[in-house]
């Protein structure tokens, strides 16, 4: 008896100690980002940091605006999930209303493999791939056009294309799931009343999956936010502003290659750019909170 | 059941514990045998008088030299542990000038001194050259480059390869990061600071050999000593970037690494004089090349 007493006392213990490792862990990051990038954004000025496009940050009068990086942050996230989401979700409804069950596992165990591909490796892929194939493309838009500088390939579109594919995994296997939790009595009773199995999809099983849903596009937003190492290799990296054939940089990228070298408030910088990073993380975050409450009230 | 729980989980954490220790363990033991090793090619090298060296020398100055600083102090400390060198990068300007007040032994600058300069009583002694490279890809005909061309290329004046007596090719500007010593001595060197437009900004010197090289009409630049074939290096004003152009004076795209002294090496303190001694040594020399440079005559 009291043997296991012990037990459970050191076995809750333990589950306790686990717990509170995650949670210290996000607290101290939190206290780490604010502590490290608040100074930068005091000294340089908020506006002068996060409305300015002018990034110069060795030049004898440096100016440190990121306006241009947060821009291609939000448009290569956004078109992504733009082009990401709807085919994750079409697939998904393959995935959970049509398919055969053979079909089926082929495409759900091709999905998974998506999702287990490293991210330096979508990013090789696009530039061995993607990047000539965008150069060719550049040059036969822009075809003696002597304003726009050619990017030999890496820009947006380039960026955008890996990661809407890199976002496909977490739309699909959430969505298929929150699809395959739908009662099937619903279906059974659509059916029943007349619709056509296109009609029951669309207008009774996605919208009572929609917390579902919408909890795997929040997610994939978050991956295409956090997204460095392939965007880093396929974007070009030059701080422009965000149109389709330039040669662009955001966030994450932007931590990434000029951490290395640099110094004073040019590092102090680059923590500012990864608080503004992490802020919209947590802004994402509180999103999916709030849209899974609402699936909840739902129900 | 419960009992082999527990059993399990106390063995998880002695096993934790375990590879952690074997961890530590090993990188200390690999320590040991680096530091082991440059203090043994130390004595065989050099002078011995060595072991009783102790005290402080200062170096303020360019920050291009950051790389060389850090990794010739790290190696010289490591020789004579009783000795600490402290390395301000303030500019090539602001070190000779703490040189001048005497603030600091040693006034780094990547560049040569001026006339002022020399007139406070600082003295050039150069350390180590820089030597960048300008390289296209492959099917680049164009073989010289004048320096005004490559400013005008890279402020994006000059944006196909037709106008220099090449292809008709856009020309792809790729650069390094803000905050890179290649870039930095490039942009220094063609006085184009902070006024080149980009096409890619590559993080390192791998990257951009690897994307000239994979990128019809491109052109980059990287450390001379990294070239290989996989791209073509252009000449600039007529002067191939070679080593003995570098060493003769002649290629625009270098420049030298000056540890300038307030008045001759010998008349400088111990400290002083072995740290000279140490660049000139052959450990000192490694260190040079270990970082890209080129070793003056």
């Amino acid at each position: 008896m009291k043997k296991k007493a012990i037990i459970e006392k050191t076995a809750r213990i333990i589950f306790l100690v686990c717990a509170v490792i995650a949670i210290f862990a996000v607290c101290s990051i939190t206290v780490y980002m604010f502590i490290k990038g608040a100074p930068a954004l005091k000294k340089v000025g908020v506006s002068d940091l996060l409305f300015s496009n002018k990034w110069q940050p060795t030049a004898k009068d440096p100016s440190y605006g990121i306006l241009y990086i947060i821009l291609s942050s939000i448009v290569a996230t956004a078109v992504s999930v733009l082009i990401g989401v709807p085919i994750g979700l079409l697939t998904a409804v393959f995935l959970s209303e049509m398919a055969g069950k053979k079909v089926g596992n082929i495409v759900g165990s091709t999905v998974e493999l998506l999702a287990a591909i490293p991210s330096v490796i979508y990013g090789l892929i696009g530039m061995m791939v993607l990047n000539p194939f965008m150069y060719k493309l550049e040059k036969s838009i822009f075809a003696g056009d002597s304003s726009h500088q050619f990017t030999g390939g890496s820009n947006l579109m380039s960026a955008i294309i890996v990661l809407a594919i890199m976002i496909l995994p977490t739309v699909i296997s959430i969505s298929t799931s929150s699809l395959k939790a739908v009662n099937g009595s619903l279906r059974s009773a659509s059916l029943a009343l007349g619709a056509t199995k296109i009609q029951t999809i669309f207008k009774v099983v996605i919208p009572s999956a929609k917390s579902g849903i919408l909890t795997g596009v929040v997610l994939g937003i978050g991956r295409a936010l956090g997204e460095a190492m392939a965007i880093n290799m396929v974007a070009g990296g030059a701080v422009n502003l965000p149109l389709p054939f330039n040669s662009v940089r955001t966030l994450t990228t932007q931590i990434v290659s000029e951490m290395g070298y640099s110094s004073g408030l040019h590092r102090q910088v680059l923590f500012t750019v990864g608080l503004v990073l992490y802020i919209f993380i947590m802004i994402v975050n509180y999103l999916l909170l709030k849209a899974r409450r609402k699936g909840c009230m739902d129900e | 059941m419960k009992k082999g729980f527990l059993t399990a989980v106390i063995a998880a954490g002695m096993m934790a514990v375990a590879l952690t220790g074997c961890g530590s363990k090993k990188t200390t033991n690999n320590d040991n045998g680096t530091t082991g090793d440059s203090a043994a090619k130390g004595t065989t090298a050099s002078s011995q008088a060595s072991a009783d060296l102790s005290g402080t020398i200062s170096l303020a100055g360019s920050t291009s030299m950051e790389k060389l600083c850090e990794a010739m102090s790290e190696s010289f400390m490591a020789k004579y542990p009783g000795v600490t060198v402290t390395v301000e990068y303030t500019g090539s300007g602001a070190g000779l000038e703490s040189l001048a007040a005497g603030s600091v032994d040693i006034g780094d600058a990547s560049r040569h001194l001026k006339d002022d300069e020399t007139a406070s009583g600082s003295v050039e002694n150069v350390v180590a050259l820089d030597g960048i490279a300008v390289i296209t890809d492959k099917s680049n005909t164009v073989a010289d480059l004048s320096s005004e061309d490559l400013a005008k290329i890279y402020t994006g004046e000059i944006t196909n390869w037709k106008d220099l007596g090449g292809n008709d090719e856009a020309i792809v500007v790729l650069g390094r990061e803000a905050g890179s010593g290649t870039r930095d001595a490039f942009e220094e060197l063609l006085d184009v600071k902070d006024s080149c437009t980009y096409a890619q900004e590559l993080d390192s010197t791998g990257a951009v050999l690897a994307k000239v090289g994979s990128t019809t009409g491109a052109i980059g630049y990287v450390s001379l000593d990294v070239v290989d074939d996989t791209v073509n290096a252009v000449s600039v004003d007529g002067v191939e970037p070679t080593e003995e152009q570098i060493l003769a004076g002649k290629y625009k795209l270098s420049r030298p690494f000056v540890m300038a002294t307030k008045g001759e090496i010998s008349e400088q303190n111990d400290l002083v004089k072995a740290w000279f001694d140490y660049i000139k040594s052959d450990e000192g020399k490694e260190v040079i090349k270990a970082v890209g440079l080129i070793i003056p005559e």
